[in-house]
């Protein structure tokens, strides 16, 4: 919120106020080609969304004929689309809609999609101010398709809550198949929704009592007319002074039942005489216990008549309160036994606008599209703890935002996932470990002088390069700044996620692919040496060479390479190599990591051996930029050159032995769950039998732990220290771990042939 | 003391025995932490065997009338309760008092009797509910009235007062109690009335209350009765309910807490769940929202009250049903839901607000019962407890829940001795040890 919310807005609180300016760069973001506008007005908060093309500036390689230069560069514009949700007080709609209609130019919009409680009651206010006309849609069926939506496009959408764990959030794996969920939606009553499709739900119960029952009750209870005042209210209060516990009826538990003496036996039971004053405070948390158990009882005998074990809540007596997450996970920890776990979304509070949303843009398609959450468009969730960031909690004069960009390809787990519902890509959760946390945010903060720099470097003629680098470092350093203080506003706080953070902020500021140049050198310059390398190769004995193989990728995953002796501090080279002495792999796919010497001197000899052994290999590089890795389109080039060079690889390339895929990521890591569909349907079809993945982000940051169907090598240098020294090694200790999945031992050895 | 009706001849003993529900102790595993009651089961099978010699028809007269006067156990015969809000007290006043008899009665026993039985109410807040009171009914062998005794746990103190002072630990009876007071007031009932308490479980009572009490009332108004026509306010009428081959039943006991328990047998039965909102929270919230201070009160207010002023409504919301699910515009979309308003908070009376408060509890115990019975596959289901007292607008209103969102399949029933099953089973222990 830090970023967006200003800081002199957030003080005028709960009045009208409409001088408020709203900074376009900011808020409503791309208003110039938006369409599709869809607005969810609850009691206390606005919704709005809308669809917008972004131009990027890209940086395209294309092969040159005859030139001395390895390749052209172009930088050109290219048109993505991006879903903007921005959620603000009800007090501020009628600014917020005069700012849109000034800023909306040239729409062939007609129709905006309302949904919410409030919908009606601004109707008129929306049809004057923008000149579009309110088409309503059914609440519950928003609230459905949104949180579908999120669901499957969002890693991190889902969360338990811990109030007394280290981290207050612990975000889950999404099941890749999102059905069948119970969704417990607490509004003003409770609605219970069975989902077992995109277009098949049911509501399937529902109760009177809900955030109403709090909120009215407890405004005749304690005088207290806010929500969040209530809520803060019960955070002090002690129900025992109000409520008829076990023991006070017992005097102890009731052993016999299994109810233990702090159980509440009876709701306000303390309070039904006339000469005795209750607190407010006391009074509110008696009320938010009864609602809370209330509503999980009913959620658990629900959950168990329909057998289902996935049940989210959400609505505005949710709504990322750490009060009610409490309660509510208590609530159905105690009537199911731990058997399920309350589950609360990240975007709760913007399912129902990208459920509008999604309604009136069906004729796009949105769903056959992988959508990504942009980190550096969007707030994360909220801060709430109370004593961390009061002013965010009363949510006054704060805009929050979530911005989803189309993936250029459709993204799918990896066929050879051995359990694709609890893979987690990255090895450590910095929400979880604050020593780790505190480490990374400070190497990142540290290393931003530089990687301004290079970005300012890398756009030499451009006028205002240095104005655009600094807005970038401005808004990375607030990143990095809001992390520090709530590290699960994104999902689970990660190095992946911190690097993702950056390359999106680097977009957002038109940085493309500050390595470029970069990387063109270091390519033009490993391509001279390739020849040489693999003679070199060739004149070793086969064992050495195995050796020097692994040893050259390794090399060229790190500068300051020396001859490290084995063993290595992770070290299965000699079952790699007793597996090499037999029959080759069908197809091996190869995560490749950096440009120059890596991919060329390293990863190809490699290659070129697969392939010599009769081993498909199938490339898997980047769509997208991200630091100096290797690109999809670069690797083309690269491989061209090759080709021409090595008849070895010409003959691959020509036999379709040698395949180039992009993985469909733009991250110096990667996430086996959320991968280019082309890349699964190639893997499937050639029958992978063996995985390669090689570089620290891609192997040690995330996947290190990953468990594949299939034989895996994962290769890298460790080039921090600090994460050396967590593994128990030095710099530039070497990891090379090779896994057979377990019961494929016996199989590989012997009864594997070549056909 | 010792010639308890001898001269009764041994078919109404073997009646009693057929009509009077025992129960075997219930194995530790449909019961998890049974165990902890150990020192009563340890009673019980020493009583068992007492029971079983009881029930012997081989021997001569003299040698049964011996064996019933040895285990039947001395006047007075009480059975308690003690819940959360109320004690419940049952007492058995015997009507066929021998002249013989009543010169070795004790005074003590006798001005006990006496004022139980020509009072209606004791001390400021005790009651006798009259008209529950059993006539003729035959116990043990002996035959007598049943009286049915309310006052409030927080007066529990001046009730052991008064045991003192009529020196009631003299009378060397065993006092079955049940509720969680019978754990919590046991040392006060033996430091202060030195009286020595049978602790018995509250659940196995209310069930064997619940039987019994069914079993044998056959004159007057039934025990059992439902509401014919809940959905038709018109024709909505009172009827009676013989609940012959009562299994398997659904039992909610509202007190000031609510417990529903899945009954398949006389003796099998289990707690299925709970909830906290029950009676207590009723008045609780009633005399935070009204001042008053009386479930009488609070219910006489909630009888002449508009919910609707308070609840926000489906049709509050949507206009009228909320088609897409089914939602008729009647239904509560949300229990206090208008009370967001000031305005609205302004303009609805105390009256207004207890009827809400009502409607929101017995609602809320109407679905959370629903789903148990839809999860245990029960069709029946049996409301007791003290909310009920003088509450025919929950009844009505749990008659309605009940058909209205179950299509007709599920039936409500009531019992008229509501709240006092639990005291009536300690009573059976007294005279028929489990």
């Amino acid at each position: 919120m830090a970023e967006c919310g200003g800081g002199d807005s957030s003080t005028s609180s709960h009045t009208m106020d409409k001088s408020i300016t709203l900074p376009p760069d900011e808020i409503f973001r791309n208003l110039e080609n938006a369409k599709r506008f869809a607005i969810d007005i609850g009691g206390s908060l606005t919704k709005l969304a809308y669809y917008s093309t972004v131009q990027h500036k890209v940086a395209k390689v294309r092969s040159f004929e005859h030139h001395t230069e390895l390749y052209e560069i172009s930088v050109q514009e290219e048109v993505t689309a991006r879903l903007h949700f921005i959620k603000f007080e009800n007090a501020y709609i009628e600014t917020c809609l005069d700012f849109i209609k000034d800023h909306l130019v040239n729409t062939e919009t007609k129709v905006i999609k309302a949904t919410g409680g409030g919908a009606h009651k601004f109707k008129e206010l929306i049809e004057r101010k923008l000149g579009l006309k309110v088409d309503k849609e059914d609440e519950m069926t928003c609230l459905i398709k949104g949180c579908n939506f999120v669901l499957r496009n969002i890693p991190h959408e889902v969360f338990v809550y811990a109030k007394h764990a280290d981290s207050e959030f612990r975000f889950q794996t999404t099941h890749p198949d999102i059905f069948p969920y119970l969704l417990v939606n607490i509004g003003s009553g409770v609605s219970i929704v069975k989902v077992e499709s995109e277009d098949k739900f049911e509501r399937i119960g529902g109760s009177s009592i809900g955030g109403g029952t709090f909120w009215g009750l407890g405004a005749l209870l304690t005088k207290t007319k806010r929500f969040d005042e209530l809520l803060q209210l019960a955070s002090r209060g002690q129900h025992t002074n109000v409520d008829m516990l076990v023991k006070d009826i017992y005097g102890g538990s009731y052993g016999s039942l299994g109810l233990t003496g702090d159980l509440i036996a009876s709701s306000f039971g303390k309070s039904a005489t006339a000469d005795k004053e209750f607190s407010k405070e006391d009074m509110a948390k008696s009320l938010l216990h009864m609602i809370s158990n209330d509503i999980g009882q009913l959620a658990c005998l629900y959950a168990k008549l329909h057998n289902l074990s996935r049940v989210y809540f959400g609505g505005f007596f949710i709504r990322g309160h750490p009060v009610t997450m409490h309660t509510i996970t208590y609530s159905i920890n105690f009537f199911t036994k731990g058997e399920v776990q309350a589950l609360f979304l990240r975007h709760e509070g913007y399912l129902g606008a990208i459920g509008a949303f999604l309604k009136g843009a069906e004729e796009d398609n949105p769903n056959q599209y992988s959508w990504g959450e942009n980190y550096a468009g969007s707030s994360g969730l909220m801060s709430v703890s109370p004593d961390m960031n009061p002013l965010q909690r009363a949510r006054s004069g704060t805009f929050d935002m979530l911005e989803m960009d189309r993936l250029e390809r459709q993204l799918v787990n990896l066929p050879l996932l051995q359990d694709s519902s609890s893979y987690i890509p990255d090895t450590v959760d910095l929400t979880e470990d604050a020593l780790a946390r505190e480490y990374w945010l400070d190497c990142f903060e540290e290393a931003l002088d530089g990687v301004v720099k290079r970005a300012i470097g890398s756009q030499p003629d451009i006028p205002e390069v240095t104005e655009r680098a600094e807005k970038f470092r401005q808004k990375y350093r607030n990143k990095l700044q809001t992390l520090r203080h709530q590290p699960f506003a994104y999902g689970s706080l990660t190095v992946r996620s911190l690097l993702d953070t950056r390359e999106h902020c680097l977009n957002e500021f038109n940085f493309p692919d500050p390595y470029l140049k970069i990387k063109e050198k270091e390519n033009d310059m490993a391509l001279k040496y390739y020849l040489k390398v693999v003679k070199s190769l060739e004149e070793l004995g086969w064992e050495q060479r195995q050796l020097a193989l692994v040893r050259g990728v390794l090399a060229g995953n790190v500068f300051d390479w020396g001859a490290k002796a084995r063993p290595w501090l992770v070290d299965s080279y000699d079952q790699w190599l007793q597996r090499l002495k037999g029959p080759p792999h069908k197809c091996a796919l190869f995560f490749v990591d950096n440009s120059g010497m890596d991919i060329i001197l390293g990863v190809m000899p490699f290659v070129r051996e697969l392939l010599s052994r009769g081993t498909e290999v199938v490339l898997a590089s980047n769509s997208g930029p991200a630091l100096n890795d290797v690109t999809n389109g670069e690797l083309q080039i690269l491989i061209e050159r090759i080709a021409a060079m090595d008849p070895v690889i010409q003959a691959g390339l020509m036999d379709d032995r040698l395949t180039l895929v992009q993985s469909g990521s733009s991250s110096p890591c990667l996430d086996l769950s959320r991968l280019d569909k082309v890349l699964a349907m190639v893997v499937r079809e050639r029958q992978t039998d063996l995985i390669v993945i090689e570089g620290m982000g891609r192997a040690i940051h995330t996947n290190y732990y990953a468990t594949l169907n299939c034989e895996s090598l994962k290769m890298a240098v460790i080039k921090n220290s600090w994460l050396a020294d967590r593994l128990g090694g030095k710099l530039f200790s070497v990891v090379f771990k090779y896994e057979v999945p377990a019961g494929k031992l016996s199989q590989n050895s012997s009864a594997l042939t070549p056909s | 003391m010792a010639q308890n009706g001898y001269q009764h001849d041994g078919t109404i003993e073997d009646n009693n025995e057929v009509e009077t529900p025992t129960k075997q102790p219930r194995s530790s595993n449909e019961m998890p932490g049974y165990h902890l009651n150990e020192p009563n089961s340890e009673v019980a099978e020493a009583d068992g065997r007492a029971a079983s010699d009881r029930c012997t028809s081989h021997s001569t007269p003299r040698h049964r009338h011996d064996s019933v006067k040895k285990t039947r156990p001395p006047f007075p015969w009480f059975g308690m309760d003690i819940g959360g809000t109320l004690v419940k007290l049952v007492y058995f006043e015997p009507r066929d008092i021998t002249a013989e008899e009543e010169q070795e009665e004790v005074e003590n026993l006798k001005s006990i009797r006496r004022y139980l039985t020509s009072n209606v109410a004791y001390g400021k807040t005790g009651i006798r509910d009259v008209h529950l009171e059993l006539k003729e009914l035959t116990l043990c062998g002996r035959t007598g009235n049943l009286h049915f005794i309310r006052f409030p746990t927080h007066d529990l103190p001046a009730f052991l007062q008064m045991g003192r002072n009529k020196h009631f630990s003299s009378l060397h009876t065993t006092l079955c109690a049940t509720g969680g007071g019978a754990y919590k007031f046991e040392s006060d009932f033996r430091t202060m009335a030195d009286l020595q308490l049978h602790k018995l479980d509250e659940l196995d009572c209310l069930i064997r209350g619940v039987l019994y009490i069914d079993s044998v009332v056959s004159s007057g108004p039934s025990e059992c009765y439902y509401f014919e026509n809940p959905t038709d306010p018109d024709r909505c009428v009172q009827r009676p309910y013989t609940l012959e081959n009562p299994y398997p039943l659904l039992l909610v006991n509202i007190g000031s807490g609510v417990s529903i328990m899945a009954v398949y047998s006389e003796n099998n039965y289990k707690r299925v769940t709970g909830t906290s909102l029950g009676g207590g929270t009723f008045l609780g919230l009633c005399c935070l929202l009204t001042g008053c201070s009386t479930f009488e009160d609070a219910i006489e207010m909630a009888s002449k009250g508009e919910s609707t002023r308070v609840d926000k409504l489906v049709r509050d919301i949507y206009g009228g049903d909320y088609e897409r699910f089914g939602l008729p515009g009647w239904a509560v979309a949300s229990s206090f839901g208008n009370m967001i308003s000031k305005e609205k908070r302004e303009s609805v009376s105390k009256e207004d607000l207890a009827r809400a408060t009502l409607v929101t509890i017995t609602n809320n115990i109407g679905s959370i019962t629903r789903m148990c019975a839809l999860n245990e596959k029960i069709e029946r289901v049996v409301f007791v407890g003290n909310f009920l007292r003088v509450n025919t607008l929950s009844m009505k209103l749990l008659s309605y829940a009940m058909d209205y969102w179950s299509k007709g399949q599920l039936k409500a029933l009531f019992l008229r001795h509501e709240g006092y099953f639990g005291a009536v089973g300690a009573l059976l222990e007294l005279l028929h040890p489990s």
